[in-house]
């Protein structure tokens, strides 16, 4: 049997950082995801915000991988070619009493070390946001955006093309030790890993436990969103968030411009008792209504899909102070590294908390550097950010970029072809969708849907089983037509 | 990037977009450019493969792909050139068009355009259902599609939440394939579909419509397993205690239809806030001089023969405007009144007679649509039933419009 360096379990934004940063070393790397793609828990389902550090306590492990991350994002981005935009925050304050807070958070971020924090007036507001009204607003220039899932997909491929193996749809069942190993069982197989790294996320305290450490619980607290039409973009330039509130649930209801021209309006904080991400009624409408004190012209009609996630909280609803990121060698368990409570800012943290990671690994123990190492990945076509010019020598090479599937999000063929030959082999109607955008605009995949399927059946002749929304039992037909009708 | 200069262009290959090719063509008009999106002509229609089109052109019963046939023959009959796996990604007001295709990028400039991209299914997102999104949430458009054209059962044990016509015809259709249909539910109080889909498609097949319903939730983590549905108020509010689950492995979304005009908003067309389509005038020319609108782009229609009827009239419009016949005197607004959710055209002349279009509110019995100006009613036209889900029909001789300064519809 191999016998792993390091197995990390989970495949949210932390493990593939974490994945990718070992990468740099000659190392026998396994991730286990028990999904069928990575970024599929609280990674993929967020804000998509680089944040530049003012919300967190001063002297935290926070503090310091939001500060470190932030700084380490666009290059990051830049390396893997996923787009990254430094759009600026505003958190605006409604009435003259919000704007003490606003100055809090400024000392906060000044504290931590936030770049070039301003208390900006009504004026300078309106000239930045002719569509928001405040009295004041804390303007953090340095505060970015990201795609979430590309971010996470591009290290799970930069990590798999420097060395480091995944193994998706495996799911932990159980962890013992032998001999100064673990030997990791799944619902596949079982692995024999020297060291093994906890980025369970949600489920990070019942990894844990598999090992004996019991003093965690993770509190999921979970926050809806939905996400606006593009013809709604342009109403913001920046990102508009509300001075937080106080219960420590999340950082309020806040506008969030995507890297995809999309508004997104959450999210909501509402501690739950199972890891369960429904939209519900009331939240749906209070996020409309809360959305509108901060932007008037957006209505339902706008909305063009919600969703929900999952914060893995360490402090149960209530708590007087914020828990911070655990990020150590658990003290009882020798070689086993422990994450948990990666929650907001965890997406900005996540190269920071990896880079900790390897040292904490390095350490204990020497690998040689990875000579072969390449920190570049290359982004699939986007067709559509391409100018005519570049357009029209791509069809000329390629006739398959000229022949447009899915009409909202302009996604042709070819990338739904470049998708389906994905480096992780992922083949999920949604592991396409997060690679090349198809079903994320108006029509939500109601017209290319059966396209896509088509041009699986074209590519790879799948079975039924095989053709499914998002990894096994989410199959999208129940057989063919007829099927029903046999044993009649 | 290759440039291309033709009298008529006519985007989307549907309905509508043929027959507004055929009535040009026929009218004189050799240089027009055909633009459709799919691998082939005939836009939805291809999906319908039920009967019931074209009882009002053909005076038959006809399926969709039958009665799409009888345009496609015709275009090809006439050498009419189309463009296929081809889309239309900007356009202007200057008539330029950008199409993107196979071929490469193609620069049109038209003389006129004709509108014709039909219209998008409401989804999920638009109405906020609660609930997880496991597989299995489809639009009925959707999974009409799969089963259709794709061979692919979409679900055993269905409840479908609306009752407009394609909704209800996914009921019968799943029916047949030996599906259970659980549930129709309908939020309205009454059906939003074609009464004579009610009955040949739920009530013959003992499929229960619950009105006055939505559904409040979707569970299940990756293929639907269950969905709750309640009653609602006058509000359309759920009313709390009246929850009723319904163990099922899909729900189809069939809670109507929008306009796909995306184009024209980058052409600076203005839109009918209620219908979501261009407005127009007795022409069916939009606010842009050379670009008509016709078929499901301009308003949803419940019949394909009204779609061919008005695609006619923009076919010839684009025609007459090409040889500079097109006489643009439209300047007496009309304007739905009580009772009536919209009327078309917008605009009319006063000099011909005209054409209108509407729909009512709410379902009723023994009323009269009033068509006044100002307080001089100038024709009262009665009807035995009027029906939110029939699209209601009327000519206006010239006679009675002259001197006219505006036009009010209204239900009596």
């Amino acid at each position: 049997m191999v016998v792993y360096d390091a197995l990390i379990i989970g495949g949210g934004v932390v493990g593939c950082s974490i994945a990718r940063e070992l990468s740099r070393c000659k190392i026998n790397a396994l991730l286990v995801e028990k999904e069928c793609d990575v970024a599929m828990g609280t990674s993929g389902s967020n804000s998509g915000v680089a944040h530049a550090g003012f919300y967190v306590q001063p002297g935290t492990l926070k503090a310091e991988t939001n500060i470190k991350g932030h700084r380490m994002l666009p290059g990051l981005c830049k390396e893997l070619s996923v787009p990254y935009e430094e759009i600026g925050k505003l958190v605006v304050a409604k009435t003259e009493d919000e704007i003490d807070h606003l100055k809090k958070l400024k000392e906060n971020g000044d504290k931590n070390g936030t770049r070039d924090l301003e208390i900006i007036y009504r004026e300078k507001v309106k000239e930045l946001e002719p569509n928001i009204e405040a009295v004041a607003a804390l303007y953090s220039p340095t505060s970015g955006i990201l795609d979430p899932f590309e971010l996470t997909i591009a290290l799970a491929e930069n990590a798999l093309k420097n060395g480091v193996k995944f193994s998706l749809n495996t799911e932990v069942m159980g962890i013992s030790q032998k001999n100064g190993r673990f030997l990791v069982k799944t619902n596949k197989k079982g692995f024999e890993s020297k060291i093994v790294i906890n980025s369970a996320g949600l489920y990070s305290d019942e990894i844990s436990e598999m090992v004996g450490i019991d003093r965690y619980k993770i509190y999921p607290c979970r926050g809806e969103y939905h996400i606006l039409d593009k013809n709604k973009s342009a109403l913001i330039n920046h990102l508009i968030y509300p001075v937080p509130p106080k219960d420590l649930g999340g950082l309020g209801v806040h506008l969030t411009p995507t890297v995809d021209g999309n508004i997104m309006i959450g999210p909501s904080a509402e501690y739950i008792q199972e890891m369960d991400v429904s939209n519900t009624l009331d939240v749906m409408d209070t996020l409309l209504k809360e959305a509108k004190e901060m932007l008037p012209e957006i209505s339902r009609r706008d909305f063009i899909r919600s969703f929900a996630g999952i914060r893995p909280k360490l402090i149960p609803q209530g708590s007087k102070s914020p828990a911070d990121f655990v990020i150590e060698e658990d003290p009882e368990v020798n070689n086993f590294i422990n994450l948990v409570g990666i929650e907001s800012p965890g997406l900005t943290s996540a190269p920071a908390i990896a880079e900790k990671v390897v040292e904490i690994i390095k350490k204990k123990k020497k690998f040689k550097k990875n000579r072969k190492f390449n920190p570049k990945r290359k982004a699939p076509v986007c067709f559509s950010k391409l100018s005519d010019q570049e357009k029209s020598e791509l069809i000329k090479k390629n006739p398959d970029y000229g022949h447009i599937v899915c009409r909202c999000e302009t996604v042709t063929r070819q990338e739904i072809i470049d998708a389906l030959n994905n480096p992780l082999n992922v083949k999920s109607i949604d592991g396409i969708k997060r690679r090349c955008r198809t079903g994320t605009g108006r029509c939500q995949g109601g017209f290319c849907t059966p396209k896509i399927v088509e041009i699986m059946e074209e590519l790879y002749h799948p079975s039924i089983d095989d053709l499914t929304l998002k990894g096994n039992n989410s199959r999208l037909f129940i057989g063919r037509t007829k099927d029903l009708r046999k044993n009649d | 990037m290759i440039e291309r200069e033709i009298d008529i262009a006519i985007i989307g290959g549907g309905p509508a977009g043929l027959s507004a090719a055929i009535a040009a063509k026929k009218s004189g008009i050799d240089n027009i450019l055909l633009i459709e999106r799919s691998e082939s002509l005939g836009g939805i229609l291809n999906q319908c493969i039920h009967e019931g089109f074209g009882i009002e052109i053909f005076k038959e019963a006809l399926t969709g792909p039958e009665y799409m046939q009888r345009f496609i023959d015709k275009v090809e009959q006439l050498k009419i050139p189309c463009m296929l796996n081809s889309m239309v990604l900007d356009i202007n007001k200057k008539k330029d068009i950008i199409v993107c295709s196979p071929e490469g990028l193609i620069k049109v400039n038209a003389k006129a355009i004709v509108l014709a991209m039909g219209c998008r299914e409401r989804t999920r997102g638009n109405i906020c259902i609660p609930g997880t999104r496991p597989s299995g949430v489809y639009t009925a458009g959707c999974a009409q599609n799969l089963i259709n054209l794709k061979n692919y059962m979409v679900g055993k044990r269905v409840v479908i939440l609306g009752s407009g016509d394609i909704g209800l015809i996914m009921a019968r259709r799943l029916k047949l394939e030996g599906a259970e249909v659980l549930a129709v539910v309908e939020i309205l109080p009454y059906s939003s579909g074609l009464p004579r889909n009610v009955v040949q498609c739920l009530e013959d097949y003992d499929i229960p419509l619950y009105l006055g319903h939505t559904v409040v939730n979707i569970r299940g983590r990756k293929r639907v397993e269950e969905v709750v549905i309640a009653k609602v108020d006058e509000k359309w509010r759920p009313i709390k205690g009246t929850e009723k689950r319904i163990e099922c492995d899909t729900l189809l979304l069939s809670v109507g239809l929008i306009p796909e005009n995306e184009l024209s908003k980058m052409a600076g067309i203005s839109l009918d806030s209620v219908t979501y389509g261009s407005r127009v005038n007795e022409n069916l020319e939009t606010n842009v001089k050379g670009i008509f609108a016709c078929g499901n782009v301009l308003h949803v229609h419940d019949l394909v023969d009204y779609v061919t009827l008005e695609a006619e009239l923009a076919g010839n419009s684009a025609a007459d405007f090409v040889r500079g016949e097109l006489r643009n005197e439209s300047n007496i607004k009309v304007t739905a009144g009580n009772g009536v959710r919209y009327v078309l055209p917008h605009l009319i002349s006063g000099k011909n007679d005209a054409k209108f279009s509407l729909r009512v509110m709410c379902p009723d019995r023994n009323r009269k649509i009033v068509v006044r100006d100002g307080k001089k009613i100038l024709k009262k036209i009665p009807k035995m039933r009027v029906n939110p889900s029939e699209m209601i029909q009327f000519n206006i001789k010239k006679e009675y419009l002259e001197d006219v300064k505006e036009l009010t519809i209204e239900i009596e």
